[in-house]
């Protein structure tokens, strides 16, 4: 085995970790304002239908990745009217988001099914051979690629030091106190939900646009699932969510390795080794409740309602 | 004109004002009739998605909602589904009531039909009386044992039951996949993925000649009764409706908690099993890979449906279920995509949640003003 292998190993790896880090970033900003959306499977798939759809009618590659982040955001606008204007229960409307969008993206996809995808244009592909092992993890990627491993740093650096950062964590920790400082909380918690939408948007059409060119019903998978996990394995920190991401796109990729050179395990064992990892990756973080405290935002699930 | 105060919703302009004012207490009329409310809505948003993809929308909605159920065989079709979604929702009633969000009934659903399942290959060829009781109890025992495991790791462990419950139901869809294609595939089955026919005394009895309704429904029905007892008539339905509104209430009163989490999380894992035993030794008698069509997550909305309410929960599952029936008429008859049964179960959720406004908030007539 090469260096250059090894390389192209772990850049396969990153792959198939752009759509948790992107769903999962998004997700973070919304639970830090204090909402928890269990809908990002259902945007996830949303954005999935729409930018494969909008690629196969305009054909122009930009429109559909807009389109698919405008469709998660539409999506996950009904979430935020319920939760925030109507003050419905964050759990049940999250889960009838993703009842609803996968349901609403088969409807849809019905036509797209067996289409063959459009080629995604890729950033210096012609630097790839020009280093061994670092090559073809740094170059030849889409642009989701590079804004997918950027995310975690821009987000832990708007958590953190800028101003708008600051409310939305003070708006998730102590909604009251937000609001007696003049913070408009509604507004906020509606602006996070819109992102979030919006990112799981992105997270849906790189699965159907770059991962694997196509459309086929219900391919996010449980996907979005393991993006919420994610966000309690990452204790509500961005970075950590790009490790995060690394492990379980690694499972991925080393079960496909493992088919490949024939070792005697199930498939099916395979296949579920991520979600199994996930548990226990969610009892190992969660045994310590005094760090989860300390770092779930304390008003995570719960509605906010000013009388005025 | 002088502009309303800040608190004063205006509706018609310089005529009339609106107020939303919050409740008191949540109105008790109101929380039986939002569901009502939600059901037509859907209706009017179902008939508006069905015109904007190119349908007549009565005729639309006739196919999806009468059509099924217009002769005997369809109703019995749809006692047919109700029946599992009926009694996964009565499970999951325990768990909401006491603010145990288990959403893996699913899961629960798939392991106690592969318990059974195996308990009844094990009978393969043998008849006898006391097969199919010892069936139903692997089944139940086996929904338990995977309910537990999220009940167990939130107890003990603090872990989110959400996303544990949900991770497993991935998980026991893809153990039900390794044995039927693999070690409890049928010899005589040319590999096709499913396993042998269960012999007559490990299946639910039809109930009639030519339908396929079957014996399941009385357990569906036991578990109507058993529940409504405990919740409105035992201490322990109490303890549950407590700590549902406050835990903290619960544990000033000394309530166990965990064993409470642990309980419920088992009723409910015992009624999603018994579902899945339902299901495969009811009309189709073996083991294959798809043992429901996602009934323990139509679940969820049957039993917000109902409100948590025994006698509420039948109604809703026979609502829910004419959307499964709809969905297959309308698509022989209509060409309507299928799906469409999913996204009228999320529009039903959505619309009942919604309405759940008016159950803390009026809006409140405060005459005209000039």
């Amino acid at each position: 085995m090469d260096i250059n292998f090894i390389g192209l190993i772990l850049a396969s790896i990153m792959a198939s970790a752009v759509p948790l880090i992107l769903a999962s970033c998004g997700e973070l900003i919304t639970e830090r304002s204090g909402v928890l959306n269990l809908g990002v499977e259902g945007m996830m798939i949303i954005g999935a239908i729409s930018g494969f759809a909008l690629m196969t009618v305009t054909g122009n590659l930009f429109i559909a990745v807009i389109g698919a982040m405008l469709a998660g955001l539409l999506i996950s606008s009904i979430f935020a009217f319920l939760t925030q204007t109507l003050i419905t229960n964050h759990v049940a409307t999250g889960l009838a988001l993703t009842i609803f969008g996968i349901g609403i993206s088969a409807m849809i996809g019905k036509n797209f099914v067996g289409i063959p995808g459009k080629e995604f244009p890729v950033l210096f592909d012609g630097l790839k051979d020009t280093i061994p092992f670092l090559g073809p993890i740094l170059f030849g990627h889409s642009v989701v690629f590079y804004f997918a491993f950027a995310l975690p740093f821009l987000t832990n650096f708007f958590l953190k030091k800028t101003k708008i950062g600051l409310i939305v964590r003070a708006v998730g920790d102590s909604p009251v106190s937000a609001s007696n400082q003049g913070i408009n909380v509604k507004l906020v918690r509606y602006s996070c939900i819109l992102y979030g939408g919006a990112m799981c948007g992105l997270a849906g059409a790189y699965l159907s646009m770059i991962y694997t060119p196509q459309w086929i019903e219900n391919m996010t998978g449980g996907r979005g699932w393991i993006a919420l996990a994610l966000v309690v394995f990452s204790t509500w920190n961005p970075i950590k969510i790009l490790f995060g991401a690394m492990i379980f796109g690694g499972l991925t990729i080393i079960q496909f390795h493992m088919q490949a050179i024939g070792v005697r395990i199930p498939v099916q064992f395979l296949s579920a080794l991520p979600y199994i990892i996930t548990i226990i990756v969610l009892v190992v973080i969660s045994r310590d409740s005094r760090k989860i405290r300390l770092s779930t935002p304390s008003s995570l699930g719960k509605s906010f309602y000013k009388d005025n | 004109m002088k502009l309303p105060p800040k608190n004063l919703v205006c509706l018609w302009e310089g005529e009339k004002l609106i107020k939303i004012v919050k409740r008191d207490q949540p109105s008790r009329a109101i929380f039986f009739l939002t569901p009502v409310l939600a059901i037509f809505l859907t209706l009017v948003a179902g008939g508006l998605i069905f015109y904007i993809l190119g349908f007549k929308p009565f005729e639309a909605l006739k196919f999806f909602f009468i059509v099924p159920i217009a002769d005997m065989y369809g109703f019995s079709e749809l006692l047919l589904k109700a029946t599992p979604l009926c009694l996964i929702a009565i499970g999951l009633s325990f768990c909401f009531k006491s603010n145990n969000w288990n959403i893996g009934a699913e899961g629960q659903l798939t392991f106690g039909a592969i318990v059974s399942g195996g308990v009844a290959l094990l009978f393969y060829n043998q008849e006898g009386f006391y097969i199919l009781p010892i069936v139903l109890l692997a089944g139940a025992v086996g929904g338990m044992l995977y309910a537990s495991i999220p009940a167990i790791l939130k107890t003990y462990f603090n872990t989110n039951e959400i996303l544990v419950s949900l991770m497993l139901v991935y998980v026991s869809k893809l153990i039900l996949d390794y044995l039927v294609v693999g070690p409890w595939s049928n010899p005589e089955g040319f590999n096709f993925p499913e396993t042998r026919q269960f012999s007559e005394s490990a299946r639910l009895p039809l109930l009639f000649e030519g339908l396929r309704i079957h014996a399941g429904i009385f357990l569906a029905l036991a578990a109507v009764i058993i529940s409504w007892f405990i919740f409105y008539k035992t201490y322990l339905g109490f303890q549950m409706k407590v700590s549902g509104f406050s835990l903290k209430t619960a544990r000033y009163a000394g309530y166990k908690g965990k064993k409470m989490i642990i309980l419920v999380f088992l009723i409910s894992g015992a009624c999603a099993g018994l579902a899945g035993v339902g299901e495969i030794t009811g009309p189709i008698g073996q083991l294959h890979r798809e043992v429901s069509p996602d009934y323990g997550f139509t679940a969820i909305i049957v039993a917000f449906l109902g409100r948590l309410h025994p006698v509420g929960i039948i109604f809703a599952s026979l609502v829910v279920a004419i959307t499964y029936l709809g969905a297959e008429t309308a698509q022989i008859f209509m060409q309507i995509p299928k799906y469409t049964g999913q996204v009228f179960q999320g529009m039903i959720l959505f619309f009942l949640l919604a309405s759940d406004y008016l159950l803390f908030f009026k809006f409140k007539f405060i005459g005209s003003k000039k």
